[in-house]
């Protein structure tokens, strides 16, 4: 069995944003739409205070609410853990987006660039119809994935079969790999550090870990 | 800044469902429930044709409603592909069952079709609970006894829109107003335990200041029906503007509440750090 997760590192994370940009650029998400996105965290009273990024995004969850409410099954769960979305069967109602306690999702309703009407090169190559009026969500770079292992690569370790955010990481902050498999690493980091997930009370039992070390 | 390390933050306002949601809720309760409640005064016959053709008319608003607020329209039948675990597909289900039944009895006048149709209206009722409950996202509407209190809520509605019915075709039934007088209190009962849940979460306070406006509606729409009613069973002479009055008002602030809760009270869970910090591979148990 496999289940790809991701291992954010709360100690290492610099909030520098460039797993949003290279998410941005490897999906061509419009203007306002950020699959992967970096929280800039101030906690406690002065003098008293700390700081922390905070990577989110779509948590995968192994019982996703999303999927459950989705009354046109749109939304689905590949064996290897991954959520999806097919474009083509969405109508668009938005059940999943209130279903998600990670603010995870998002519709847009019509074509929007980066620049104005015109989109760039990269928008241009990479827009893709289907998704308007639909929600749309981190799909953990699926296709990257599913590439990569077509070429006997490994998800999480060869950068071809990694997502875009992992891999551009400056900070070695964000991890992707298999959670079945204990030599994976993300196995060792989870190992050998301290970590939590966010809303677990939910009973998602999300795919994202974060690493801390609580001062 | 947030002050408790383990507190929610970000806890913007949901965009996604807006007032074409709220219709569905406002016009699909009061004509689910209008149906049953319809059924059930004029047992052992059907009731009349006009009731269930306005009844059927608001459940189909508010399905149209939601046409609106889809982003792809003309997929709108895929809404049918998941009643295994989806309440909104059931929803979908459970209209198209009312349209087939309503139909039947129009057409043959059979009272057994009509007390099908009122139980499948009870039951959209119960599923408009059940899509609010499972939004996990919305911590103002997974909360469970969300439920109870869209079924109180729809059932006052469908009272009301009885006696205003019955009102406007002149064919007032004593009994009515004391039964809405009934469905009311138990009304604002369900809000006072909806509401207790409430305030004793960590519900921002966007959702708690509309919480407040939704708690001052509903008392005013429990106590002027009550006056109301009262004045219409205590005042022969007062019946009809006693009654009209009581409807007008139950009506009113059902609906009212409902929109606040879809448009205003609806917050999204947001962010948190994890208040489990935990060591050791998260298998390892089952290893």
């Amino acid at each position: 069995m496999t289940r790809y997760v991701m291992v954010a590192d709360l100690n290492r994370c610099v909030g520098c944003q460039t797993c949003t940009a290279a998410c941005r650029h490897t999906n061509a998400t419009p203007p306002g739409v950020q699959w992967r996105k970096v929280l800039d965290i101030e906690m406690g009273e002065y003098p008293n205070v700390d700081r922390l990024f905070m990577p989110v995004g779509c948590q995968h969850c192994s019982d996703p609410p999303c999927m459950e409410v989705c009354p046109s099954t749109a939304t689905g769960q590949r064996k290897d853990g991954i959520v999806t979305i097919d474009y083509d069967i969405c109508i668009g109602c938005s059940y999943c987006a209130v279903a998600c306690p990670y603010q995870a999702r998002y519709k847009v309703e019509e074509a929007r660039f980066a620049y104005g009407d015109t989109p760039t090169e990269n928008e241009a190559i990479r827009f893709d119809a289907g998704r308007i009026g639909v929600a749309q969500k981190c799909t953990f770079c699926a296709d990257r994935v599913d590439a990569g292992l077509a070429m006997g690569l490994t998800p999480g370790v060869d950068p071809d079969a990694t997502p875009a955010c992992a891999n551009a990481c400056i900070a070695n902050a964000l991890t992707f790999g298999d959670l079945e498999d204990p030599n994976s690493k993300v196995s060792e980091l989870l190992t050998e550090n301290t970590w939590f997930r966010m809303h677990e009370e939910l009973g998602t039992d999300p795919g994202f870990f974060y690493l801390w070390n609580e001062k | 800044m947030i002050n408790e390390k383990f507190a929610r933050f970000g806890t913007v306002h949901q965009t996604s469902w807006d007032g074409r949601a709220a219709g569905n809720f406002i016009c699909g309760g009061a004509g689910a429930a209008l149906l049953a409640i319809a059924v059930l005064t004029s047992w052992p016959t059907a009731p009349d044709w006009r009731l269930l053709v306005l009844a059927l008319a608001l459940i189909g608003a508010g399905l149209a409603f939601v046409w609106t607020e889809i982003g792809r329209p003309w997929r709108a039948f895929n809404v049918l592909f998941h009643p295994q675990t989806s309440w909104m597909t059931r929803e979908a289900f459970v209209a198209g069952l009312i349209a087939v039944l309503v139909f039947a009895t129009i057409a043959t006048g059979m009272a057994a079709t009509a007390y099908a149709a009122a139980l499948a209206g009870l039951l959209f009722l119960y599923c408009q609970g059940r899509i609010l409950r499972a939004a996990k996202g919305i911590p103002a509407w997974r909360e469970p006894s969300i439920v109870r209190l869209i079924v109180s809520t729809g059932l006052v509605e469908g009272l009301a829109l009885l006696i205003l019915a019955d009102l406007a075709i002149g064919a007032a039934r004593p009994n009515m107003p004391a039964a809405l007088l009934l469905l009311a209190v138990l009304r604002f009962g369900t809000w006072w335990r909806y509401r207790s849940r409430m305030l004793g979460s960590d519900a921002p306070r966007s959702t708690r200041t509309t919480l407040a406006v939704v708690h001052r509606a509903l008392l005013a729409g429990t106590a002027l029906p009550v006056l109301a009613c009262g004045a219409a069973i205590a005042v022969p002479g007062a019946a009809a503007a006693g009654s009209a009055v009581a409807a007008l008002s139950a009506l009113g602030a059902g609906w009212y509440f409902k929109y606040l809760l879809i448009t205003r009270a609806a917050q999204v869970q947001g962010y948190a750090l994890g208040n489990k910090l935990r060591r050791g591979h998260p298998l390892a148990a089952q290893r």
